[in-house]
């Protein structure tokens, strides 16, 4: 796949989605057996033209996500490399029982892709909104999470874990016209984090849409005099625990970002290891704040849950003293 | 033909006697951890038929990529799939009296172990359908004529799962995948038509377009023939098997407490005796 300046910026204006469509279709020029399984939503995943270049690699399964996830295990099982696709909501909690026996009891290699997780979809309310599925996955022994930055990470993550043939849950957040974070190739490695900016005062752990945003809010910060280090947990499961030790070594709050509810997912995940440091900093969570509130379009919904540059900037000032 | 078929029912009603016996073993070794003694009676002549006359299999290797495929989705029922396993030659006879016991491969709902013969973990009810079309798309796409068996409880077909994958079979052409259905009756806390009544099972899945047939789960002649007959139907292909939870012993025909019970040594000689006698018929 050419990743080059153009192809960064047409993936991302059209956004996450459109971009898995791309990268499967590159994907199946490469793996022989990979299959893709969706459930009635092949063009909300820009996957029309994956779905009309290799019908031999596409299975429809209709609106039916728990037997998504068992046909998708039933062809894992044949070492076939599967990836199914649904949105975020329906990939995750509708059928994790389902993800629990096959791919966490069994370790069945299936990866699975959550289309338009966190806040994006408000406008459709929290049917559609997904705010829970890191909690739910993370709770279940064996399963990989990755949380792509941007659309060039995606097609990154999208690789990584279809190669590594491990059970794996991709979460895709933001919209399209996605903030570019990467400008260039990079390595991506399922688990290592990577930061993206220095600074000795703060850090800054952040995971899909919310990586850019953190990126602009410590611009804020720094004005205000504050020095924030920003890291892209694009892993949120295995989670980077060296990334977190070296933090709450450097660094004197940790703040969490994420379009997530801040129970269970990446702020509980750097918790857990934080909590094993001696005198660890004070941890910041920011993110949905464990509520089902009023919806409206993606940027009512970063507003109203204070996840845009000026509020996380806002909110780390006030908890922040040195 | 006529000769073969004899033959082979011989060699069914031998492995369905030994079946049995098998599972009374293991019931007695589960002791007071009690095990799904009915369920696994209900469904012994089915399994026997399969195990020792339809599934292809190669003895010294359980990953042979042409065999074919069974999957127990009514896992609970286990006694029966680790007794026709051990009777085929891929579970140690010494190793079925670890059943239920700590650290065991065998535990009281199958646990995936293709070295075994166990191809999935199952035992949270609905699941096995969905995995069986999984395995019959894989023969489909890869060009490989192994079948694909799965037992289904009625009780389990209260699981909405179960319909969303009977929905999909038919429309992915799967004629390579056989689903009995075990009829008994019964589910946990008592009858299916109290808790759920399932209605007519064959007209509901001939309506989602499968090729259907009912008959008596206990009858090998008409099992046998069923499965030598419906090989070439194009069609994924459902047996509803009417059954007796609990068949072959006095004490646990259609007697519901024997769904998850404790099989005491009184009941275990009891039931030798009576296997005995059945066999000396």
């Amino acid at each position: 796949m050419i990743i080059n300046e153009k192809n960064i910026k047409i993936w991302s204006t059209v956004g996450p989605r459109a971009t898995l469509g791309i990268a499967a279709l590159n994907l199946a020029e490469e793996i022989k057996d990979l299959i893709v399984l969706t459930c009635d939503v092949s063009t909300s995943a820009g996957l029309d033209r994956f779905r009309k270049t290799y019908p031999e690699k596409f299975i429809e399964l209709g609106i039916a996500e728990q037997n998504l996830i068992g046909v998708a295990s039933g062809l894992a099982s044949e070492n076939f490399n599967v990836v199914t696709t649904t949105f975020a909501p329906f990939q995750t909690i509708r059928c994790a029982e389902q993800i629990k026996v096959n791919l966490g009891y069994m370790k069945l290699n299936v990866c699975m892709v959550g289309i338009a997780s966190g806040l994006v979809l408000g406008a459709l309310g929290y049917t559609h909104c997904c705010i829970e599925d890191v909690g739910v996955m993370r709770s279940i022994p064996g399963i990989s999470i990755v949380s792509p930055a941007d659309s060039l990470e995606t097609v990154k993550a999208l690789q990584a874990v279809v190669k590594s043939k491990i059970p794996a849950y991709i979460r895709l957040t933001g919209g399209s016209n996605n903030p570019i974070v990467y400008r260039e190739d990079y390595d991506f490695i399922i688990g290592k984090s990577i930061q993206l900016k220095s600074g000795k005062d703060i850090t800054i752990f952040c995971t899909g849409a919310t990586v850019n945003t953190a990126l602009e809010a410590s611009l804020i910060l720094k004005d205000k005099g504050i020095s924030a280090a920003v890291i892209n947990m694009h892993t949120i499961k295995p989670i980077d625990e060296n990334a977190v030790n070296n933090a709450c070594k450097n660094t004197n709050l940790i703040v969490t970002v994420e379009e997530h509810n801040i129970i269970g997912g990446l702020g509980s995940a750097v918790s857990e290891c934080k909590s094993k440091i001696d005198k660890s900093p004070k941890q910041l969570f920011l993110g949905v704040k464990d509520i089902y509130g009023k919806c409206g379009d993606y940027k009512f919904m970063l507003d109203k849950h204070r996840l845009t540059k000026q509020k996380i900037a806002e909110d780390i000032i006030l908890n922040y003293k040195k | 033909m006529i000769e073969s078929s004899t033959e082979n029912l011989k060699k069914i009603k031998k492995f369905a006697a030994d079946l049995r016996k098998n599972i009374l073993d293991m019931a007695l070794s589960a002791g007071a951890n009690s095990s799904h003694f009915g369920g696994a009676l209900s469904i012994a002549d089915i399994v026997a038929t399969l195990f020792s006359t339809q599934i292809k299999y190669n003895k010294k290797n359980p990953l042979w990529e042409d065999r074919d495929r069974f999957i127990l989705s009514k896992g609970h029922a286990c006694l029966a799939y680790y007794s026709a396993l051990s009777l085929i030659g891929y579970i140690e006879k010494e190793k079925l009296k670890t059943f239920e016991s700590n650290d065991t491969e065998l535990l009281g709902h199958p646990i995936i172990n293709k070295n075994l013969g166990i191809e999935f973990s199952t035992g949270s009810l609905g699941m096995g359908l969905s995995l069986g079309i999984g395995l019959a798309l894989a023969a489909k796409k890869r060009k490989k004529d192994f079948k694909v068996f799965v037992v289904l409880g009625d009780g389990e077909c209260n699981e909405g799962s179960i319909w969303e994958a009977a929905m999909a079979a038919p429309n992915l052409k799967l004629d390579n995948l056989n689903v009995i259905i075990d009829r008994n009756g019964h589910q946990q806390t008592g009858l299916n038509k109290d808790i759920m009544d399932l209605g007519d099972l064959k007209a509901k899945w001939s309506s989602f377009n499968w090729h259907t047939t009912e008959l008596n789960g206990h009858n090998i002649f008409e099992i046998y023939n069923y499965f030598e007959n419906s090989k070439n139907i194009n069609k994924p292909k459902l047996l509803v098997a009417n059954t007796i939870k609990g068949k072959g012993f006095s004490f646990s025909e259609d007697n519901n407490t024997w769904h998850h019970n404790v099989l005491s040594k009184t009941m275990y000689e009891k039931g030798i005796e009576e296997l005995k006698n059945q066999n000396d018929n």
